[in-house]
């Protein structure tokens, strides 16, 4: 499903991806660990079309189509979807709204047909309480005046509406409580399947006790440095990072 | 025409004479040049073909007069007022284009509402333009009695190279309620001046909202008295300009009697090569004690080349009141475009989606539906989340 091959990457200027390559099947969940500054939000960034991080090398191809190509909006029509770290709020943007829009937009890409008003509530009643979203947040602007939490389990309420192939969550748990982390982690799995793809992209494990990854990889100084299952994420918890490649680690505890 | 009126004329076109247009050298006119009006020989339609008009809320009003290129031409609708009385509240002496308009004056509406009287609804006074070289100078004038409560709704539009230099005068008298609109959508390639007068006396209440859409080159001046303890004003604003749109928005809130309390919130959106104005100030009398006045002027620019001068300025002749003035001019939030578009609404929508944000403020405080459904489609804003 994603074909990542020797990426180097970065933002003004600044090389931070330094050829990484990555391979992700229908059906899988990976995790990406990593120090800050390692690398693990460029990859997201990058992987989602933000503006202004470049890519100066490699290659990345969704259902052997380029991605890199495509503009952010054609990305997700795609089936690509960034829960982000840092979800940012919108005043005067209805959240019904700007919803439907995206679903419909991602619909019409898929050659399906258009939902309407009702159809369109109904459908988004349920998912909401997958994440235990009140629905009056649903007729505030985007975002707007909500906690933390709340924004992150928006970010895992909006994927749930928009179905995506491949999820990428961006250091979802961070700031999350233990009910929150459980919540979003339940929402994720419910979407699951066969089909369905996850990127996991957090510093610490707790996450992947409740969201059970199929592979681990370490991102150190821009490149995966080891992989391995499940078991790895607990072995990191245990011994941290600095046992894997000091070199590396330190290099970029020093950029970070 | 009464001797008085027709002394009046004569004296506003000497006054207009010896002052002359106004010129970028004048303080309150260094942003905007009407230079391209003078190489027009303006000539006045005084008897224009009536046309009807999309703009129309015929039924929807209670009442709706149509002036055709300054004429008077339609009414509709059942509700009888009476006649104002011939107030000026204008300075003519010192403004050119009231002087311009007094000189040139031609109809307009005439309402008075009396003491205690609720009006149920609005009213739309409808002045449309028609036709390259012709200029018109309505005058509106309205008294609206002590406690009386009344909704006005102007509209301007039409189609051509034609120029419209209005006046409208309010007089609200003690405790009386005032909801003002002025919708300025010219033809793109009409010229439009328009000065907006209002005087308000004890505890008077009035909310004028100022919606600039159309023109080539478009003022509107607003020009508030708070001539009466414990009256209160708030103007709202919005431009919207693109092309090589230039839109000015001017408003003076003299605070002269004290506990007055004032409140602006103008907003401009300016894209491609168009050119935006807000130059607001607020004046408090050393009498006026205890005032309380606010003025904000947010902007937003979509293109390189969009121009915005923002001038906000407080006189402030004594030292008990509570003023604050702020003034912003940005960009669409890269942030914020981004997450929409990572979510699979295209760039240019995503866009609209931001400018309708911010632009949805004003209008939604709107609180005439049709007209706020009107202004909703002319800046092309969705019926909502369940549209």
């Amino acid at each position: 499903m994603l074909e990542i091959t020797n990426l180097h990457a970065g933002i003004d200027g600044k090389e931070i991806l330094n050829g990484l390559s990555l391979s992700i099947r229908p059906g899988e969940v990976h995790a990406i660990m990593g120090p800050n500054g390692s690398g693990k939000s460029t990859l997201a960034n990058v992987l989602a079309g933000r503006p202004r991080y470049e890519v100066t090398k490699g290659e990345v191809l969704f259902e052997g189509k380029n991605l890199l190509d495509m503009p952010a909006e054609e990305r997700a029509r795609e089936g690509v979807f960034l829960a982000m770290q840092y979800p940012v709020e919108i005043p005067g943007v209805n959240n019904i709204y700007f919803l439907k829009a995206a679903i419909n937009a991602v619909r019409k890409h898929r050659g399906e047909e258009e939902l309407d008003a009702m159809e369109f509530l109904q459908m988004a009643r349920e998912k909401m309480k997958v994440v235990e979203l009140d629905e009056a947040f649903m007729n505030r602007g985007v975002n707007e005046g909500f906690s933390g939490g709340e924004k992150k389990r928006n970010e895992i309420f909006q994927m749930a509406v928009l179905d995506p192939k491949l999820a990428i969550l961006d250091e979802t748990d961070s700031g999350l409580d233990i009910d929150a982390l459980r919540i979003v982690a339940q929402g994720v799995n419910t979407l699951r399947t066969e089909k369905h793809s996850v990127l996991v992209i957090t510093h610490y494990q707790r996450l992947l006790r409740y969201l059970v990854p199929d592979f681990v990889h370490v991102l150190a100084n821009g490149r995966i440095v080891k992989s391995g299952g499940k078991e790895l994420a607990e072995e990191l918890e245990q011994k941290g990072y600095e046992w894997l490649d000091p070199v590396a680690t330190s290099k970029d505890a020093e950029v970070a | 025409m009464t001797n008085a009126i027709a002394t009046l004329r004569e004296e506003a076109a000497e006054r207009f004479a010896q002052l002359g247009w106004p010129t970028p050298r004048i303080e309150e006119w260094r942003y905007t040049n009407l230079s391209p009006l003078l190489k027009i020989d303006w000539r006045a339609d005084d008897a224009p073909t009536f046309v009807n008009s999309p703009e129309s809320l015929a039924g929807k009003a209670a009442l709706e007069l149509v002036f055709i290129n300054g004429r008077f031409a339609q009414r509709t609708g059942d509700t009888r007022f009476g006649e104002a009385a011939d107030v000026r509240i204008g300075d003519w002496e010192r403004n050119r284009m009231v002087a311009l308009n007094y000189a040139n004056e031609q109809d307009g509406a005439r309402i008075d509402i009396p003491a205690n009287t609720v009006v149920e609804g609005f009213i739309h006074l409808l002045f449309l333009g028609r036709g390259d070289g012709v200029w018109s100078h309505p005058r509106n004038v309205i008294t609206v009695g002590s406690n009386a409560q009344v909704t006005i709704v102007e509209t301007y539009a039409g189609s051509g190279n034609y120029f419209t230099n209005a006046v409208t005068e309010i007089d609200a008298q003690d405790g009386a309620r005032v909801d003002h609109y002025k919708i300025q959508r010219e033809a793109r390639e009409a010229f439009h001046t328009g000065n907006i007068y209002i005087r308000e006396a004890r505890a008077a209440n009035v909310t004028s909202r100022s919606i600039a859409l159309g023109g080539a080159i478009a003022r509107t001046e607003t020009h508030v008295t708070l001539d009466g303890e414990g009256a209160s004003v708030t103007l709202d604003g919005l431009f919207v300009g693109s092309g090589h749109q230039h839109l000015d928005a001017l408003t003076v809130v003299d605070h002269v009697k004290p506990h007055c309390d004032s409140t602006q919130l103008y907003k401009g959106v300016l894209d491609q090569n168009a050119r935006g104005v807000f130059d607001g100030r607020i004046i408090v009398r050393p009498f006026a004690q205890k005032t309380q006045s606010r003025q904000e002027n947010r902007n937003l620019l979509l293109s390189e080349t969009a121009i915005v001068d923002s001038k906000p300025n407080l006189e402030i002749h004594n030292d008990d009141v509570k003023c604050s003035h702020g003034s912003t001019i940005g960009q669409i939030d890269q942030e914020a475009l981004f997450y929409l578009r990572s979510r699979g609404i295209d760039g240019d929508e995503a866009r609209q989606l931001l400018v309708h944000a911010f632009a949805g403020e004003i209008v939604d405080r709107m609180k005439i539906e049709p007209v706020r459904e009107q202004v909703g489609r002319a800046l092309g804003l969705g019926s909502g989340p369940n549209g």
